[in-house]
């Protein structure tokens, strides 16, 4: 086992890759608290549903880096479903689940019916599973993945205690003269921004775990914003280590081995928070 | 100058108007309370004094001084804070938030001011506590003491005593009242209408009709007196 392992870890790819994976769980960990508190849970399913439908839209248009064109998409959406959250016709959860069953439907049929790929059911499974191996990870993935979790990071520190107010009152920060909606449409642009990321690792169907799940652990067992943040940093980058160890040894897909151990994790945590309280 | 200078403001939703022809002034250093049953648009209109929402009609002035984000607020609980994992002291401190800009840290005078405002308010042993597990008076104390981080010149306050019992509920009447004589100006929305003559200087009464005037004025007005006999708490 250790000498597999050893022989994966010669190549500087995987090495590379481990990296990517363990800042992009970091990311993804850090506004799990807010969007469950916000009750934004779903955000993150219905937008990796239209980050999907942009994968397909950019496949068929033969786009060398589909990136380019997905994350825009997504922050679109992302924006778009923040907005329509406060005084729409169709409401929050109704509208999130339109807009990503639609994206889910159209991405699939693009794919069937301009799809040059000889193995379509394949493309569609990796998409919305993530890649079987990290392995498949291309070089320009990884830049791409470091350098925009480094950005979502800075943002994160920078504008940590204005998150927690946004998140906490809302209506209070409004009146005492923040820029709620700023902060907000800050706050739609670093989830889109996670879920593409995300999308690399464990496919756009797994991401909403990534998101949640640490959060969620964290939340059973610490009672303060920060010991919760802390807490469901250190748990989502420990569970996506764990996973991807798992899947290169036992040769497990990526994705689903990570959300498998954070399922574990949330159980673990129940554990510990019942303990605790009963002491 | 007054603070708020109201005049002829009508308040809704989409053009649907709940209640019209408000007309009043709070002055520095003014307890106000505003009453009228359930419905009629008591906490529309503190939403429209937060600038959180529009006004059909009419306009609110402010002078003397004071800048539109100088009031503090104490809302009604929100669900979201029922089960948000938050210590006492990071709720108080978020009350500096906004005086903040594009800093990303709390200022040693910031922090001070916190735990200044902590102490006033009786809930400096909490600090470390998570604010889900206080009861709900100690909870109330931690939103004023956050208030008073953002301010020190006006407070509104949405039902501040709703769901407390009547000991912790006089209690926080108290420290209102110390609050607004250490010179706090104090708007509150409340359906405690027998509260309200006690501890108000003015009252605003909202509703079919539209009172405004001090206390005394309310008591001995035809709608004051039928609305303090209708909750049984007729006065002499």
């Amino acid at each position: 086992m250790i000498e597999k392992l050893a022989l994966y870890f010669s190549y500087p790819f995987v090495r590379y890759a481990l990296i990517v994976g363990v800042l992009i769980a970091l990311c993804s960990s850090l506004l799990g608290v807010t969007l469950v508190l916000k009750r934004f849970s779903f955000i993150g399913d219905g937008l990796s549903h239209v980050a999907f439908g942009a994968m397909a839209i950019a496949a068929v248009l033969h786009f060398s880096n589909e990136m380019l064109l997905v994350l825009p998409i997504t922050v679109l959406a992302a924006i778009l479903l923040l907005r329509t959250g406060q005084n729409a016709k169709i409401k929050g959860d109704a509208a999130i689940a339109m807009i990503s069953v639609g994206a889910l439907a159209l991405g699939y049929l693009l794919m069937n019916l301009f799809s040059t790929s000889s193995n379509l059911s394949g493309d569609v499974c990796s998409t919305l599973f993530g890649s079987t191996s990290i392995l498949t990870l291309t070089v320009r993935d990884v830049w791409f993945c470091g350098i925009l979790s480094l950005a979502v990071l800075a943002i994160f520190f920078l504008f940590y205690r204005k998150i927690f107010a946004v998140t906490f009152d809302e209506d209070f920060a409004k009146a005492t003269g923040m820029r709620t909606d700023l902060y907000n449409l800050l706050i739609a642009v670093v989830i889109a921004v996670i879920i593409v990321l995300a999308m690399n690792l464990v496919g756009s169907l797994l991401i909403s775990a990534l998101v949640i799940f640490p959060a969620l652990s964290a939340m059973r067992i610490f009672r303060s914003f920060r010991q919760v943040t802390v807490c469901s940093a250190v748990l989502s980058v420990a569970t996506a280590l764990i996973g991807i160890l798992l899947s290169i040894l036992a040769g497990l897909p990526v994705g689903a081995t990570i959300v498998a151990v954070d399922v574990l994790a949330f159980g673990v945590c129940c554990l510990i928070g019942k303990i605790a309280v009963r002491e | 100058m007054a603070y708020l200078t109201v005049r002829d403001l009508s308040l809704g939703y989409d053009s649907h108007e709940i209640a019209g022809g408000l007309n009043f002034t709070v002055e520095p250093g003014d307890y106000l309370c505003v009453v009228g049953e359930n419905g009629s648009g008591k906490t529309t209109l503190m939403k429209t004094l937060l600038h959180l929402r529009a006004p059909i009609g009419g306009e609110i002035r402010i002078g003397d001084g004071l800048l539109p984000n100088e009031i503090g607020y104490l809302p009604q609980q929100t669900v979201v804070q029922k089960d948000f994992p938050a210590s006492v002291r990071e709720v108080v401190l978020s009350g500096c938030t906004a005086g903040m800009g594009l800093r990303p840290f709390f200022t040693k005078e910031e922090k001070r001011r916190a735990a200044e405002a902590m102490e006033r308010m009786g809930v400096a042993a909490l600090a470390g506590r998570c604010y889900r597990d206080l009861s709900g008076g100690q909870q109330q104390r931690v939103l004023l003491a956050r208030a008073l981080c953002a301010t020190r010149k006006i407070l509104l306050l949405d039902e501040p005593v709703s769901g407390l019992d009547p000991v912790v509920t006089a209690e926080l009447y108290e420290l209102i009242g110390e609050l607004n004589r250490e010179g706090v100006t104090i708007i509150m929305v409340s359906h405690d209408v027998a509260a309200a003559v006690r501890y108000a200087s003015h009252i605003l009464h909202i509703g079919e009709t539209v009172f405004f005037g001090t206390r005394d004025e309310y008591r001995n007005s035809a709608i004051g007196r039928r609305f303090l006999s209708q909750r049984g708490e007729a006065e002499p």
